[in-house]
């Protein structure tokens, strides 16, 4: 087994002091985050965290299984990249000047998919969504013409095989759940990889 | 228009009170059935001590000395009633002091609820008086906690706080009120126990598969070895676990938290796991071909070297925690549940047996641990005292019927190596967190907790004066509580590793202490001192027999040592019995 990036998708209530209780999970067993991103899920009052991880299957599993624990999270999953759809957004300030004296650039930047978000007479500020290499690209080649500020989004995703979480959350809400909403559902399938 | 006459109506139904927020923290710890609250009061919390003043009759609030005293006194209480222990402490320093036992409370999975003051609300983030971010620092060593700001969330909050303190894999709790929601007068609809969070589920579904598998495993194995942990006590499961044993002949050991759950003279019971625990558990977890673990949580104080343990084994572990899984050993099947409804099913499918030969081989390894270590500690030819003889000795006159607490050291390990126990929830001790200072408090809180049984604390001279201020709370509030201090002029334990492992260098380990016979007098408990073995006996009967509170401290050998011992980095295999072994 090698390290790799893991996405894990954490749906939780919406408390103040569980992104803390779930940070920490990590912070305690020396594990850096690489992207942590938390937003509304397709649920009225139900949170979604999207966590990126570069680490050992085994060790992942497990900390879903910590993160599961808390009092305050519903579920939590883990993919690997093929398993989900998933984008960043990254913003590049560039000075408007040089894009409007080297075409060469404007041809660069709508290569990359670029779309100008604000043009004002001193800088431009470009978006781009997609991979972080997608993303990379772009910086190396902004940086000649004098790329002012650069900043990258967390990650978002989807995972391919979810059904969403409606149908699970009814299923919480019961005071006896049924099987399908067993946390547990996966424990047994040791070296099976984790899908909805 | 129609939702809206449904509303009124509703609304119009309810009664409520207007009652200040604590008064609403008094009647939930009613109606949760709280009797005993073991507390420190200050600024940020004097409005519910106003409030608790009002309830003489029905709420008894012990004063100690410390806020770890607190804690540890619930924590006491907890272990020894199966109760919820409840704490009120202040905000700033009072809460920081709860730090230590709630991170013991966690690791040994006792249900706590802490509530603490917390300024007001208009204040936090600014560096008030007496202001600390409790919720922040308690998240890693609480099961949930939560801030209140506003008197009307405090019912369900505490409801909230007692139910997942107590339910699932037990924890402690911290509930941080800021004095305004304390103060606050609001429309009280009365008090409604939770017992159910969507978010939170404290008992996984038993999966009967595994259930099935995992008795095909038992019943095809030659050489099955159960080692269970404090998982059979807190889930009242001691009956269903004997049963469970008795029917497939299954030889059994205790980790130092299942210690009692079974009484230590059960035919099947083959002693304790670990570091310190007995030969044959440890030698023989190597040996056996299904290894059924029943909530416990493979300590690394328990397995040794991991990849040096029970390699050759089928495992089945029993938790109701699903986190414990594979956590450190890998499962060959999992039954996750509450072992007081997985163990009865799994019995129903196990086969009635004996295995004679395998079980007489833990008999084996108990001689040559009797001849090598044992009968030296209980019967040993110098005059010297040795530990294990006053524990050998006390077990003659409570005939294993005490409560014994413990603290961390030597005199730990020693306790429950040789203590006797007939009935369950007799063995107090900290044993994740192994916390100094434990077993003064925790014995106050156990003799709360059941006054109806002897309470015997055992102590360490070092960890005794680590919580020695909580006399005053004995001498307050009279519980009865037996003080056992023995005495070896060391910080004992530590002593062991740095003469075994630290070339002999003694490095401030040689703690001096006061007269305690004369400190204890200080608080008016009654106490002696004893150094010759001739005195041993007499003086248990004398301490055993007082009314209330006696300090009894036994002179025992400076420099013994606790063996057998699985040295650090080494497998369970490769225990010793002597320290030329190592
Ligand atoms: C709060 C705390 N500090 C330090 C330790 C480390 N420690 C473990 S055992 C021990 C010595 C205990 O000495 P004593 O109480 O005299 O008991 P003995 O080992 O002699 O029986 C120490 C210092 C600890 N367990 N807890």
């Amino acid at each position: 087994m090698q390290k790799q990036e893991f996405t894990i998708t954490v749906y939780t209530e919406n408390q103040v002091g569980l992104l803390n209780r779930i940070a920490i999970i990590f912070s305690r067993r020396k594990i850096n985050i690489e992207s942590l991103n938390t937003s509304p899920s397709e649920i009225d009052g139900v949170h979604r965290f999207t966590i990126v991880i570069d680490e050992f299957e085994e060790l992942v599993r497990k900390l879903c299984r910590q993160i599961e624990k808390q009092v305050g999270v519903l579920k939590a999953y883990y993919n690997t990249n093929d398993e989900i759809v998933w984008q960043e957004l990254a913003l590049y300030k560039v000075p408007t000047d040089v894009i409007a004296e080297q075409v060469k650039v404007e041809r660069l930047l709508s290569q990359h998919g670029a779309k100008a978000v604000v043009i004002r007479k001193d800088y431009t500020v470009f978006e781009v969504s997609g991979q972080r290499a997608e993303t990379d690209a772009l910086i190396k080649v902004l940086e000649p013409y004098g790329l002012i500020e650069f900043v990258r989004s967390a990650r978002v995703a989807i995972i391919k095989e979810s059904e969403g979480f409606h149908k699970k959350l009814t299923e919480f809400e019961y005071r006896e759940p049924s099987e399908a909403v067993d946390e547990n559902e996966y424990l047994d399938k040791n070296e099976e990889v984790f899908t909805m | 228009m129609q939702t809206l006459t449904i509303n009124e109506k509703q609304a119009g139904e309810k009664k409520t009170t207007t009652i200040s927020g604590s008064h609403a923290v008094m009647d939930a710890l009613l109606k949760e059935g709280v009797k005993t609250i073991f507390g420190y009061p200050g600024g940020a919390i004097m409005p519910i001590y106003d409030a608790l003043f009002d309830y003489p009759d029905q709420l008894q609030h012990i004063l100690v000395r410390h806020e770890q005293g607190a804690i540890h006194a619930a924590q006491g209480f907890a272990r020894a009633s199966g109760k919820t222990g409840v704490v009120f402490a202040t905000s700033g320093p009072g809460a920081t002091n709860l730090v230590t036992g709630l991170a013991d409370a966690m690791i040994d999975s006792t249900p706590v609820v802490c509530i603490t003051g917390q300024v007001f609300a208009h204040l936090l983030g600014t560096d008030a008086f007496q202001e600390t971010d409790v919720i922040n620092i308690t998240t890693p060593v609480t099961k949930w906690n939560h801030q209140v700001t506003d008197a009307s969330e405090i019912p369900a909050a505490l409801a909230k706080a007692f139910y997942i303190a107590g339910s699932g894999r037990p924890g402690p709790v911290v509930i941080d009120i800021t004095k305004n929601a304390q103060l606050q007068m609001f429309e009280y609809e009365g008090y409604q126990k939770c017992d159910h969070i969507r978010s939170y589920r404290p008992k996984p579904e038993v999966r009967k598969q595994y259930v099935e598998e995992a008795a095909k495993l038992i019943n095809e194995a030659e050489r099955p070895f159960v080692i269970f942990g404090q998982g059979v006590i807190l889930g009242g499961a001691e009956k269903e676990f004997k049963a469970f044993i008795e029917k497939a002949g299954l030889p059994a050991a205790w980790t130092i938290m299942g210690m009692s759950a079974i009484p230590t003279d059960h035919p099947l019971a083959v002693g304790m796991l670990g570091m310190h625990g007995n030969y044959g558990p440890n030698v023989l977890t190597n040996e056996c071909d299904v290894l059924i673990a029943v909530g416990m949580r493979f300590d690394d104080r328990v397995t040794g070297r991991l990849d040096k343990y029970a390699k050759q084994a089928k495992v089945v572990h029993l938790d109701i925690d699903p986190s414990e899984i594979d956590k450190n050993v890998k499962t060959t099947v999992p039954v996750w549940g509450d072992c007081k409804e997985t163990l009865p099913m799994l019995t129903a499918l196990l086969e009635q047996k004996q295995h004679t030969a395998w079980f007489s081989k833990f008999g084996e390894f108990m001689d040559k641990e009797k001849e090598k270590c044992i009968d030296a500690e209980l019967n040993p030819d110098t005059d010297i005292m040795t530990m294990g003889e006053v524990i050998k000795t006390l077990n003659e006159l409570t005939d294993g019927d005490a409560i014994i607490v413990t603290d961390v050291g030597q005199h730990q390990m020693v306790a429950c190596r040789y203590a006797k126990y007939k009935n369950s929830r007799s063995n107090i001790t900290s044993g994740g967190l192994g916390t100094m200072g434990y077993a003064l408090p925790a014995a106050i809180g156990a003799a709360f907790g059941d006054p109806s049984r002897t309470t015997v604390a055992i102590i360490g001279d070092g960890g005794f004066q680590m919580t020695i201020q909580e006399l005053g709370t004995i001498m307050q509030y009279k519980p009865d509580v037996k003080l056992l201090i023995l005495n070896n002029n060391f910080l004992g334990m530590v002593r062991q590793w740095q003469q075994l492992f630290h070339e002999k260098r003694y490095s401030f380990v040689d703690i001096q202490s006061p007269d305690f016979v004369q400190v204890a007098k200080g608080y008016g408990i009654p106490g002696r001192s004893i150094s010759n073995r001739a005195d041993l006996k007499d003086a248990l009967k004398e301490f055993l027999s007082s009314k209330g509170t006696h300090l009894l401290e036994v002179m025992v050998g400076k420099e013994n040592n606790v063996f057998p011992m699985v040295p650090q980095g080494r497998g369970v295999a490769e225990i010793v019995l002597s320290k030329e072994e190592i």
